[in-house]
């Protein structure tokens, strides 16, 4: 498949930048933070993204939703990076939305995909439960009962956790380690809100003795180990095209300020030291866009690739986005240091970013993994 | 989008051309990817072949233009298409053909002779390119024009029916055994550096020319110092405008920096390296070496969907521009960085200063790659480029 975007594709990334650009730029991120919003999103924006079908992308037209395609969400998402609009898009819709349709049956599909896509439902994942990314590490247990499974254990960094309606929560049980869909209201259940760095939510969630019914566990399948790294994979590749967005739009900010800031009676930007900086991060970006492209393509041809690609799309894009969020504060100077100026919420997102479904290093032993070294 | 007949015939295309190479190519010249002149015929007034074989398939190929597939037939080109010189080109990589013309003729005096000569002159020197009948060389940099290479002093004076050539040139490949070269000279002292400066093609036995072979850090070279003095080269073998030759030379480099684009591996690192350390449960017996090359291996495979992209790009109808020069910074960087890994892996094996692939050979290969970021430009001047025409730095 040739790495360019069609006409259709174009059009969405278009709209999709005039609509962040107007109804959800920087500011509106900064407000969320000073009001010390409890939600951590507009609540207005995330419902005109659900109009817009923006959570029904990825999702088959037979479970509610548009089948388009993740070329054309990794778009969205791409601009999304650029305004560091906060939403559940990557939680609910890409890992919640790929966990349900890469496990669950017909049933739970049906119900819990379309629920996903009109937006009735926030459905995050519970995998974590060490401070480094490590979905197979899982200690949580689920005791078979009766008439369903009682679950304890604790889990980290589950993303939205705070007003997630549904968490799909990882266990093991006698045959392996299994996925169950749990209300958040549920009784044993507690869920402790961190306000993270780039002013978005994770939560610490515990279980302590929940009880489940059978219907609870997701998909038939003896053991989901197999799976779940999967639909990391495509939560992975969504998060890198958003980490494309930011590491563009942290670059422009700052090659616009090198022509316009003078010193010694000349724009900075006139300076090698700098220029040959500047350059060697427009080669990384370039690297990081024919990268994610890849990805996204991998993810709707579900290539055989992904795994690779999408260790390869989060470590380069990991790698980038600090290298050009840490350039952009030096270039900027002591104006960079200051929270007036926006530059600095590209730094603290790139941050939480890097740490989500895995950094560079674990994606670089993986990588190796699979390559068989 | 293709058409459905243009999709029929490009199917029998392929058919037809695998037909042929199966029946033409011979064995010998189905094995292991060729390494520039070592193993590939590279033409020339005193021809050198390593086999017969190599022969018969050099001319086999010649004889259907196909040592330049998408030249004019008029010029003894082979006529295709792009989109059948592509299938060319997979079908005989598929049969592990090897190509049966290596040549700076074809790789850059071609296309700019096509693009800027006469009628004449592409009569001539595009059949000569075409058969391999003659050897050419480059030259442009001089001992004082490196990175400034517009500052070039060979100067060729106009005596009325020829040019008289007086100067040096440096880093010309191969010199010692070729049959003409492709230079840049100054033909007006007082204009500014880029306008005095013409494309001129000399004779190597003129009376006057003389060269002199050059030995680098590995151990060998095929590059020479050139020198002229007192040439006398008819006023014919000027190519495009007179003191317009500088616009003649850039679309050069830029077809010298694409082709350098590609990071070609012949053993994948991982490999060598698995050979060299072993595995211990699954995993590199050096995890330094091994997340060094986990990190190389991924940035040698965003280099490759990155120009693919930038080809799916330019088939679509966006001009790469200036982009040729990321390419040329990243891949000398990454081929660089590679062969830094290897040696690190070979450890004291790789010391040796041999003949053979890999211990033995990688020691001097590694010193060879030091020159990928400074020929065709060096790292900082394609930083400079990118810096100007793509981000619109300033400059002073």
């Amino acid at each position: 498949m040739a790495l360019i975007l069609n006409e259709e594709q174009k059009m969405l990334k278009d709209s999709a930048a005039d609509f962040l650009k107007e109804r959800s730029p920087i500011e509106s991120l900064r407000r969320l933070r000073d009001t010390k919003d409890k939600q951590g999103y507009d609540t207005q924006v995330w419902q005109e993204m659900i109009e817009m079908g923006w959570t029904g992308l990825n999702i088959a037209e037979q479970y509610g939703g548009l089948g388009f395609g993740y070329v054309g969400l990794g778009q969205i998402l791409e601009e999304i990076g650029r305004t560091l609009a906060c939403s559940p898009l990557i939680s609910s819709v890409v890992l919640g939305g790929a966990l349900v349709n890469l496990i669950g049956t017909e049933a739970q599909k049906s119900i819990l995909l379309s629920e996903i896509a009109n937006g009735n439902m926030i459905v995050t994942a519970a995998l974590d439960e060490t401070n480094q990314h490590n979905p197979l590490v899982v200690n949580t247990m689920a005791s078979k009962t009766e008439h369903g499974f009682v679950i304890n254990g604790q889990k980290k960094f589950v993303l939205d956790g705070h007003i997630a309606n549904q968490i799909i929560v990882s266990a093991r049980t006698d045959s392996g380690i299994q996925l169950f869909v749990i209300p958040s209201d549920s009784e044993g259940l507690s869920v402790n809100q961190r306000i993270l760095m780039d002013h978005r939510n994770a939560s610490d969630i515990s279980f302590e003795n929940v009880s489940v019914p059978s219907s609870a566990l997701l998909g038939k399948q003896e053991d989901a180990a197999e799976m779940i790294p999967k639909a990391l994979d495509v939560a992975r590749i969504c998060l890198s095209a958003e980490m494309l967005g930011s590491m563009q739009e942290a670059f422009e900010r700052t090659i616009a300020y090198l022509k316009e800031r003078q010193q010694f009676g000349v724009p900075i930007g006139i300076f090698q030291g700098l220029q040959h900086r500047a350059a060697h991060m427009y080669c990384e970006i370039e690297l990081c866009k024919g990268l994610v492209m890849k990805a996204l393509q991998a993810i709707d041809m579900d290539s055989p690739d992904l795994a690779k690609l999408a260790s390869t799309a989060k470590a380069k894009c990991g790698e980038v986005l600090q290298l050009v969020t840490n350039e952009a504060i030096q270039m900027f100077g002591g104006i960079g240091m200051t929270d007036d100026e926006e530059i600095g919420f590209f730094l603290k997102r790139a941050r939480v970013a890097q740490q989500t479904f895995g950094d560079y290093n674990y994606h670089y032993d993986r990588y190796a993994r699979l390559s068989g070294f | 989008m293709q058409s459905a007949t243009v999709k029929v015939d490009l199917d029998m295309f392929r058919e037809e051309t695998r037909a042929w190479l199966e029946e033409n190519c011979p064995p010998s010249q189905r094995t292991t990817p060729p390494r520039g002149l070592e193993d590939c015929y590279a033409g020339g007034r005193k021809p050198y072949f390593h086999s017969e074989e190599q022969k018969i398939w050099f001319e086999r190929m010649r004889d259907k233009g196909w040592t330049a597939p998408t030249w004019p037939k008029a010029y003894g080109g082979g006529g295709l298409t792009p989109q059948q010189a592509k299938v060319l080109k997979e079908e005989m990589k598929n049969l592990n053909c090897r190509v049966p013309l290596w040549s700076f003729g074809l790789m850059m005096l071609g296309p700019a002779i096509l693009h800027y000569g006469t009628e004449e002159q592409k009569q001539k020197y595009i059949r000569e390119i075409v058969n391999g009948e003659v050897w050419w060389c480059q030259g442009y940099s001089e001992p004082g024009s490196g990175s400034d290479l517009a500052s070039l002093q060979t100067s060729a004076e106009d005596k009325g029916d020829h040019f008289l050539v007086n100067g040096q040139k440096v880093w010309t490949s191969y010199a010692d055994r070729s049959d003409m070269i492709f230079c840049l000279v100054r033909t007006d002292k007082d204009a500014p550096k880029h306008k005095g400066i013409s494309f001129l093609l000399i004779d190597m036995e003129l009376e006057g020319v003389s060269v002199r072979p050059i030995k680098l850090i590995s151990g060998k070279s095929p590059f020479c110092e050139t020198f002229f003095e007192n040439v006398k080269v008819p006023k014919e073998n000027l190519v495009g405008t007179l003191n317009e030759g500088w616009s003649i030379a850039k679309n050069l480099l830029t077809h010298e920096r694409t082709s350098i684009g590609i990071v070609t591996e012949e053993q994948p690192l991982h490999e060598y390296a698995i050979e060299k350390l072993g595995l211990v449960d699954g995993k590199l017996n050096d995890p330094y070496n091994r997340m060094q090359i986990a990190k190389w291996s991924m940035d040698r495979d965003a280099l490759s969907s990155s120009i693919a992209k930038t080809i799916d790009e330019a088939k679509s109808g966006t001009q790469p521009g200036a982009k040729s020069s990321f390419f040329k910074y990243y891949s000398s960087e990454l081929n660089k960085r590679r062969y830094e890994l290897a040696m690190s892996v070979g450890g004291t094996d790789a010391l040796e200063w041999g003949e053979d692939y890999m211990d033995g050979k990688l020691a001097r290969d590694m010193c060879r790659t030091k020159a990928n970021s400074i020929e065709g430009g060096t790292s900082e001047i394609q930083l400079n480029i990118i810096s100007k025409r793509i981000l619109g730095l300033p400059s002073k």
